[in-house]
């Protein structure tokens, strides 16, 4: 069947914000970047020993959600309730919804883990003799675990009635957002859209990716010739979505497109050859109207597993050749995995607005073997167009393009 | 926004197959919801059956009938899949191994518990490389999904394949989550054209009614109540019934999809 991907409306980002183990809002992550600090330390969550450093966000345990949000308490949504408060995003999301409505702004969120470290912790709580979980916990399972609570969450901090749902793809689910935002915008369905994701520190991810031998001993070296694997991270970010043609936004930062496929070939193994990752970049190039040639910058998914940066280098470069200049910020946040689509989209728009290509933090000698041109040190000067690749388990994959109007 | 239904698969106690089940949703045969044996799910390479889900093979087995009824190639098919709590299954195992001195997870069960594990595996066993999204709602997965399904359908012009299901929780995951019966549905939606089998129009209205309105069968309305995806079951009895009808479901508790059937041949 013949592609059907038709250039879309860009949808401007009128606010935008970012939690990570950088800190609190836009303003610390943009420092992060410039000096080239780090947020990955040794792992210190919870009683976990594994050998493995993560970019944990400071200060989640020293306050509780209450009042009428208390239901929701979690560390997942603890977490968006700390990005919620950052870079004036709740009065950019009261504007809103004055402009357009409650029923007319729609809330899109992603995120892999939810609040399932509430789960975790009541079977450690289980009744030894009837198995049954610890009462306080089940009333609390819709609010916390399940995988809608962020989108509840969100919707009922920012009292919007909207459409709303939560994307779940695995590290792909908080691109997908803009996807999904952008269509029940075109279908007339919601003026504006929050897109965002959250994801937060768990046992599941910590082990899993322990079980699957994905973790790096040290902080993360994307496509450095001896990485070794990737550091979990967790974030928050959200978006404020509007359509150019009411609110023009000349200078801002919009979506310009995005391609989405899957690798029908593994569960946890990318297409050797990278070919759904080709096919979504493809057709978040068509969407924008743009020819390769025309992106200056690629923020690559790099997670620094060996098969990741491996298999994205050869989609990439079989697209874009040599020309733009690529690198991976996981060095900073680590793999934020729910979040890693909003956190890359957030590190993108700040790119554009500031000049900024960020050289890849960790890479002290980059893969002889990978073709792209992998940026190892910092570039700064006019930055008009940026693509943003977001890979996930479940060969599933996605990818923006960001540029100035 | 204005679809064409080119296909369904249908899963639950008493409906099993969607030709057994829309005699029984049209009035025809008696509800009668026994249990529902293992899934073949055919479309899974032997391997990929062997290691999966109960989420995976119910997802599974009505898509490939949804999609052998449209009569499209699953690699031209774009897919949403929508459940309310994924794989509750794997989290209630990967959640014992968590809570033991040792905390040894198999590799297998993590990659496992993905909200995009039925995608992910459709995926494998069809090689198809169209886009796949996957969706929670709580209870109004299926609304969700259907909104987003349409969505595609009608910005991208493209088929697309609608999987909502929920299987039975686990105790003592059940005690936070009380289903009790798995229900698995699937939908080919279409950009519709002259001569489709069934046209449906979906409109989103500000409502704040949700209700198992017209299920006099008392059985299905606990079907209803018991399972996200069982929201479906208005839809399927209207189709079921030859259509020419409106259909209301819920979207949390500010919104509803309303839906007008045309006359349904399918």
């Amino acid at each position: 069947m013949l592609s059907s991907v038709k250039p879309m409306t860009p949808l401007v980002l009128s606010a935008y914000t970012l939690v990570t183990a950088n800190g609190r809002g836009v303003g610390p992550v943009l420092q992060a970047l410039r000096e080239r600090r780090s947020g990955l330390k040794p792992c210190d969550f919870e009683d976990v020993t594994l050998k493995t450093f993560i970019g944990r966000v400071a200060g989640i345990e020293d306050f509780a959600l209450d009042h009428e949000l208390a239901r929701f308490d979690c560390r997942n949504n603890r977490l968006a309730w700390l990005g919620l408060q950052q870079d004036g995003f709740m009065v950019a999301m009261a504007e809103a919804k004055q402009r357009y409505g409650a029923h007319r702004v729609a809330v899109v969120m992603g995120t892999s883990t939810s609040g399932i470290l509430e789960t975790e912790h009541a079977y450690r709580e289980r009744h030894p003799r009837t198995d049954a979980l610890p009462d306080r916990y089940r009333a609390r399972y819709r609010y916390t675990h399940n995988m809608f609570s962020l989108g509840h969450f969100v919707r009922t901090c920012l009292g919007l009635q909207g459409p709303a749902m939560v994307i779940s793809t695995a590290c792909s689910s908080s691109a997908k957002v803009f996807a999904t935002a952008a269509r029940l915008m075109q279908a007339g369905l919601c003026d504006a859209a929050i897109v965002g994701g959250v994801d937060s520190l768990c046992l599941t991810t910590l082990y899993g990716f322990s079980a699957l031998q994905l973790l790096s001993t040290g902080p993360c070296r994307p496509c450095d010739e001896d990485r070794d694997g990737l550091s979990l991270g967790e974030a928050a970010g959200f978006a404020l979505l509007e359509s150019s043609e009411r609110v023009g936004g000349r200078g801002t930062v919009a979506l310009l497109g995005y391609g989405e496929s899957t690798d029908g070939y593994h569960m946890s193994h990318p297409h050797p050859e990278g070919a759904g990752a080709v096919r979504a970049i493809q057709d978040s190039l068509t969407r924008a109207g743009l020819r390769p040639e025309e992106i200056e910058y690629v923020n690559l998914h790099g997670t620094a597993t060996t098969a990741n940066d491996s298999v994205e280098d050869k989609a990439v470069y079989s697209i874009f050749g040599a020309r733009p200049a690529c690198s991976s910020t996981k060095g900073w946040t680590g793999h934020t995995l729910g979040a890693a689509g909003i956190t890359e989209a957030v590190i993108s728009a700040l790119c554009l607005a500031h000049g900024l290509m960020p050289g890849t933090l960790n890479c002290r000698r980059v893969d002889p073997s990978l073709k792209s041109r992998i940026l190892r040190e910092n570039q700064t000067g006019s930055l008009s167009c940026v693509v943003s690749n977001i890979f996930g388990f479940g060969g599933n994959n996605c990818s923006l393009v960001f540029s100035k109007l | 926004m204005e679809v064409a239904i080119h296909g369904i698969g249908l899963l639950a106690p008493g409906l099993v197959g969607w030709e057994t089940g829309r005699a029984v949703l049209a009035g025809l045969r008696p509800f009668q919801p026994d249990e529902v044996p293992d899934p073949d799910a055919a479309l899974l390479p032997a391997n990929e059956r062997r290691r999966s889900s109960d989420c995976v093979r119910w997802a599974v087995q009505v898509a490939q009938e949804a999609i052998a009824q449209s009569d499209l190639d699953p690699r031209d098919v774009p897919t949403v899949f929508a459940s309310s709590g994924g794989e509750m299954g794997v989290f209630d195992k990967l959640c014992r191994s968590l809570a033991t001195p040792e905390r040894m997870i198999s590799p297998t069960l993590f990659h496992q518990s993905v909200h995009n594990t039925a995608a992910g595996y459709w995926g494998i066993a069809t090689t198809g490389q169209q886009s796949s999204t996957a969706l929670s709602c709580y209870d109004d997965s299926f609304a969700a999904g259907l909104l987003e399904a349409c969505t595609v359908v009608c910005v991208e012009r493209s088929p697309v394949l609608l999987v909502a299901y929920d299987l039975a929780v686990p105790a003592p995951l059940s005690q936070a989550r009380p289903i009790t019966t798995g229900f698995a549905v699937a939908l080919v939606l279409v950009p519709p054209s002259d001569g489709s089998p069934a046209a449906m129009s979906l409109q989103l209205e500000a409502a704040c009614a949700d209700e198992a309105r017209g299920l006099e069968d008392s059985a299905l309305a606990r079907l209803w109540k018991n399972n996200p995806a069982a929201r479906s079951v208005p839809l399927l009895r209207a189709i079921a019934s030859g259509g020419l009808r409106t259909v209301s479901l819920g979207l949390l508790d500010s919104q509803q999809l309303i839906l007008d059937l045309g006359p349904c041949r399918i």
